[in-house]
């Protein structure tokens, strides 16, 4: 499973949910994997003002990659302007408009879409539950004295 | 069948997961075409929006619009397996009772053909709460369920009949030559043949709540929703939803 996809994750407990300490959850004895995904640039800036940064950070913290930075990127720093803007601007197709997506963008692809949990564990920081991730599927079904 | 109360979360593990588990392939490789209704709610959505497919199948509906971001579940292993090939969506194994998603959070979320495998009426509206309750304000989930009102399909079902049905699923075996249209088959004539063996063909009875007319309607209000639209479509009654409580 891609890291993005725990920025949307909590525990699957009723009592967690609504909790802060269930979010996000944390990884244990993670296996990762790295899995090439087309960089789409447009995608990552879209996506970018939903992903909470400070679970991320922890996400990568917890994993031993690479520290982030304290703040996310500014949309300014994902592509480097495109040298025929302001030059007879107007009527430029669309594809050129943001221009060259910046390492700062493709850094985040990495991380968010092409970084993956292969095998391992995630836990509630609430009730220390652990989901299991196997062949990169995360299996959230509870034992049903848990529900 | 009549009594609900026999009904519940024992009952679907067996009458509808278990069975999910082992058609997933076979299943998988017959559903590939999108309905429109979805199709168009899907498409229509704004670059960046993040949503949820709950019961997600095989994922067919994940690569219609890879400028959102779908983070997919299903309660079969081997489906989320499948689903989770669509980059660049995600895909979990989760049960729709039991979601591991942030409330109030998502922009979007889907439910089709999902539903109406919850055998009673108090799951199936605890179920629209649970899709409710991880969108965030203004946020719509399109819910899609199968029609006890299908004339014209070769079911037979109609106004007035029998809601709560088994309807198999016929794994052709290998040794079938004349191919036979699964849907031409009658209940009362899977109910004779269920033996598993026969021509080398295996049938799986899933459980499914037919819905009649303005049902999933009552369902979303009870669940604490607005319903925005809602309509039918080829045997399946769908409604657009948003959750009715301030922030
Ligand atoms: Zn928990």
């Amino acid at each position: 499973m891609k890291l993005l996809t725990l920025n949307f994750l909590t525990c699957a407990r009723k009592a967690c949910k609504a909790t802060n300490a269930a979010f996000p959850l944390h990884p244990k004895d993670a296996e990762l994997e790295i899995v090439e995904v087309e960089l789409s640039p447009l995608f990552v800036r879209n996506i970018l003002p939903r992903v909470e940064w400070e679970a991320l950070r922890t996400l990568c913290q917890d994993l031993g990659l690479p520290q982030l930075p304290a703040t996310a990127p500014e949309p300014g720093e994902l592509f480097t302007p495109n040298p025929s803007d302001g030059v007879e601007g107007e009527g430029i197709e669309e594809v050129g408009e943001e221009g060259e997506p910046t390492q700062t963008l493709k850094d985040l692809h990495h991380v968010l879409l092409e970084t993956t949990i292969r095998e391992g564990k995630l836990v509630c920081g609430s009730c220390g539950h652990e989901y299991a991730v196997k062949e990169g599927i995360a299996n959230f079904l509870l034992p049903s004295h848990l529900v | 069948m009549a009594d609900s109360d026999l009904r519940g979360e024992a009952y679907e593990a067996e009458h509808v997961h278990a069975v999910y588990e082992q058609i997933a392939s076979h299943f998988s490789s017959t559903r590939y075409k999108p309905w429109p209704i979805v199709s168009q709610f899907l498409t229509t959505l704004p670059p960046g929006s993040i949503g949820l497919d709950i019961g997600c199948g095989n994922g067919k509906y994940l690569p219609l619009n890879p400028s959102i971001y779908i983070l997919a579940s299903d309660r079969s292993t081997n489906l989320a397996k499948i689903a989770s090939s669509h980059q660049p969506q995600s895909a979990i194994v989760a049960d729709s009772l039991a979601l591991p998603h942030p409330l109030k959070t998502f922009d979007f979320a889907i439910s089709i053909a999902v539903v109406h495998h919850l055998s009673t009426v108090s799951r199936r509206r605890e179920a629209v709460a649970a899709i409710l309750g991880v969108l965030r304000k203004g946020g719509r989930a399109l819910i899609y369920v199968w029609a006890l009102e299908q004339k014209g399909s070769r079911r037979g079902w109609e106004e007035g009949g029998e809601q709560d049905v088994m309807v198999p699923w016929v794994v052709k075996g290998p040794k079938q030559v004349k191919p036979r249209k699964r849907k031409a088959k009658t209940e009362t004539d899977e109910a004779v043949s269920m033996p598993v063996e026969g021509g080398g063909d295996r049938t799986f009875q899933r459980y499914y709540h037919l819905y009649r007319k303005g049902e999933l309607e009552e369902d979303v209000v009870v669940a604490g929703g607005a319903v925005v639209e809602s309509g039918y479509e080829k045997d399946n009654w769908w409604a657009i939803a948003t959750p009715r409580w301030e922030t």
